[in-house]
């Protein structure tokens, strides 16, 4: 029986994958063939969804941009057998795209079937998790500080000093909590691996768990992502029957529409049925977490990946990448970008190479004006500082963050006023309320941008908007407030003509 | 979730004690029931507050803190039809705030406005994570992507 491999993944499903996949069983029923559909996450080549994968001989083939109405023609293509087609991609794995990539924390996304357990197993799940049994909490614990991963949300932390301290703090009940609260435009990889390869969270969580010492494990996801809680929280269903994980118990949370819980305190305070409102440090939550217990609170990124550090060791890791940001990056490129997707590779390529050579400039054709990395908190860089290599410490250097992987390319007709506004606008729609200079400072920002959009004595209220920043970044709670001068300032310092000069209408994006 | 059309109970005290019962075991079971409660009533109206206070044995006040925190609780049910449009930057970059303009005309609403025949509530969203399909819209909790202002528009009123 052949197997035809059709993405789960929202962003495949929202370009038409479900018709898709329901004109392939009814075309095979017309003709009498008998052919399995699996359901898989994406394998990231998002310009090319929905894409099609069919199992043959010579391993997958895969077609792209497939609709509905080219279903009956693939059919008659004899696309089962990989055959000639003007959508035919072939081998996925040797598409440059997926070629020049280093895959560790997204081997399997696109390629198991996300609710499937033995697939996973298959596929050379939960060796880590055998592999940390065999090693000892202990020892566990080095392997992921000696592997160098750091926190992949955006603080960069190094996950197994965070791990250490949980360990270390003495506490009858201890927590996991997974940080899925992935807000950042511009950012879908924790959608990705909820929705494609779920049990290497699951897995890592795991992990954690018998590290540090716990339990119990949350995932706080969100509002925005229903798919992706319908197919995680299958797989939680299926591995907590499963027995495979020990006394680990997992459960699977949703936020309410709140940026602010994505800030890990926020986030706590929301598990336990309060307002998402940020926390004074200290108390580190790895000392007073959830519910006051130690509690590790990771990104699904770092988190997914503790399982391939385990399976393969530190070394293979720390092997890769630069500087101290050691291992891979799984980039995120959007907006207005040829060749939007997921692009997993060692830290330290440029930022050029990856808006103009990965990206291929963008979709609408006109020049790349403006790259905001590091989502909405992120500073916007010119084609200027395309040599910046993608490494934490690399961007810090220029006033800008990699955050967690996003990369949004805009061309020649945004207005950066209008985005300076808008990054105002952001934090005061999304300010926790706590900070006096997030709540009200992102509301005096927005109104000052609005003078300035509007020609009023533009010099003075750019000095305000200066000396706003600096309230804002020294003397606020969390990242909201202490960031949003990122995309404000490298606005205003990048591209100072669009602040000089009458603007017409609304603007924005024209 | 889903493309019928989704029909909500009407509010009901004892419905309600119903779904607070089946949440409460739960460590943190705020969000847990408010969420229940506005997949049955399409919102949490206010007399959900008192009855969620004396459940978790916080005052109404703190009760009334939480509901009204979080973007996603409603106070009253929305249309038939509930459209996510997303306006952050991925989508901002690929046109998707001219789309949202070009729908909100065309319903003759706005943001987090509801059309006066109850057919459709549109709402502002800051990411879907359908960033590299920009941009999107969640209609009903389906996803859309690689929207203009023409498709959403259809999306909306089909």
């Amino acid at each position: 029986m052949t197997r035809i491999f059709v993405p789960k993944d929202s962003a495949a499903l929202a370009v038409g994958a479900e018709a898709v996949a329901r004109a392939i069983a009814a075309e095979a029923l017309r003709r009498g063939l008998t052919v399995e559909i699996v359901r898989t996450g994406s394998r990231g080549l998002f310009w090319l969804e929905p894409m099609v994968e069919v199992e043959t001989p010579s391993g997958r083939i895969a077609y792209g941009l497939v609709t509905a109405r080219d279903v009956a023609d693939l059919f008659e293509a004899d696309f089962l057998a990989g055959a000639a087609h003007p959508a035919r991609i072939g081998r996925p794995e040797d598409h440059p795209w997926l070629a020049g990539q280093t895959r560790v924390t997204f081997a399997r996304c696109g390629i198991v079937d996300p609710a499937s357990l033995a697939d996973y197993i298959a596929h050379g799940g939960l060796e880590g998790l055998q592999r940390a049994r065999e090693m000892g909490p202990a020892a566990t614990i080095t392997a992921v500080t000696a592997s160098g991963l750091r926190g992949r949300g955006g603080a960069g932390f190094p996950a197994g000093v965070k791990w250490k301290t949980v360990a270390d703090t003495p506490g009858a009940l201890k927590y996991i909590v997974c940080n899925a609260d992935e807000g950042d435009s511009g950012t879908f990889a924790d959608r990705m691996i909820l929705e494609g390869d779920p049990f290497t969270l699951i897995e890592g969580m795991a992990i954690a768990a018998f590290a540090v010492g716990a339990t119990k494990g949350y995932v706080y996801s969100r509002s925005e992502y229903p798919h992706a809680n319908a197919t995680f929280g299958a797989a939680v269903q299926a591995a907590m029957a499963s027995g495979r994980f020990g006394d680990f118990d997992l459960e699977l949370r949703v936020g309410a529409g709140a940026y602010v819980c994505g800030e890990e305190t926020a986030l706590l305070e929301s598990l336990e049925g309060k307002r998402g409102q940020v926390r004074a440090k200290p108390p580190l939550p790895a000392i007073k977490g959830l519910f006051g217990r130690p509690t590790v609170v990771n990104n699904v990124l770092t988190l997914a990946t503790a399982p391939w550090v385990l399976a393969r060791g530190a070394e293979a890791y720390s092997a890769l990448g630069v500087g101290r940001s050691r291992g891979t990056q799984p980039i995120q490129l959007a907006g207005n970008v040829k060749y939007p997707g997921l692009y997993e590779a060692p830290f330290g390529l440029s930022l050029g190479e990856i808006v103009e050579g990965l990206g291929g400039g963008t979709a609408s054709g006109r020049p790349v004006r403006a790259v905001q990395c590091g989502g909405p908190l992120g500073a916007y860089f010119p084609p200027a500082l395309f040599d910046t290599a993608y490494d934490y410490e690399a961007f810090a250097a220029r006033d800008g963050l990699i955050g967690h992987g996003g990369v949004v390319v805009f061309d020649d007709t945004v207005d950066m006023a209008v985005q300076a506004r808008f990054a105002f606008e952001f934090c005061a729609i999304e300010s926790c309320g706590k900070c006096t200079p997030c709540r009200i400072g992102a509301v005096r920002g927005a109104e000052t941008m609005q003078k300035v959009i509007d020609g009023i004595e533009p010099e003075a209220n750019l000095a305000l908007t200066t000396d706003l920043c600096n309230t804002l970044k020294f003397g606020s709670l969390c990242a909201l407030g202490g960031f949003t001068p990122y995309p404000v300032m490298s606005a205003i310092t990048h591209f100072p003509e669009d602040f000089l000069r009458p603007h017409e209408g609304e603007g924005g994006v024209r | 979730m889903g493309s019928g059309v989704t029909v909500f109970e009407p509010w009901r005290p004892d419905r309600a004690e119903e779904i607070i019962a089946a949440h409460l075991p739960m460590d943190g079971a705020a969000l847990p029931i408010l969420h229940a409660f506005q997949e049955t009533f399409g919102c949490v109206p206010k007399d959900a507050v008192p009855l969620l206070a004396r459940a978790l044995n916080i005052s109404r006040a703190e009760a009334f803190g939480v509901v009204s925190f979080y973007h996603d609780f409603r106070s009253v049910p929305p249309g038939r039809r509930v459209v996510k449009v997303c306006r952050a930057e991925s989508c901002q970059a690929m046109g998707g705030e001219a789309a949202g303009r070009h729908l909100l005309a065309a319903l003759g609403i706005g943001w987090g406005e509801t059309t006066p025949d109850g057919a459709v509530t549109v709402e502002a969203v800051y990411c879907l994570g359908l960033c590299a399909v920009s941009p999107a819209a969640l209609v009903d909790g389906e996803p859309l992507g690689r929207l203009d202002g023409m498709t959403l528009a259809e999306a909306a009123q089909a």
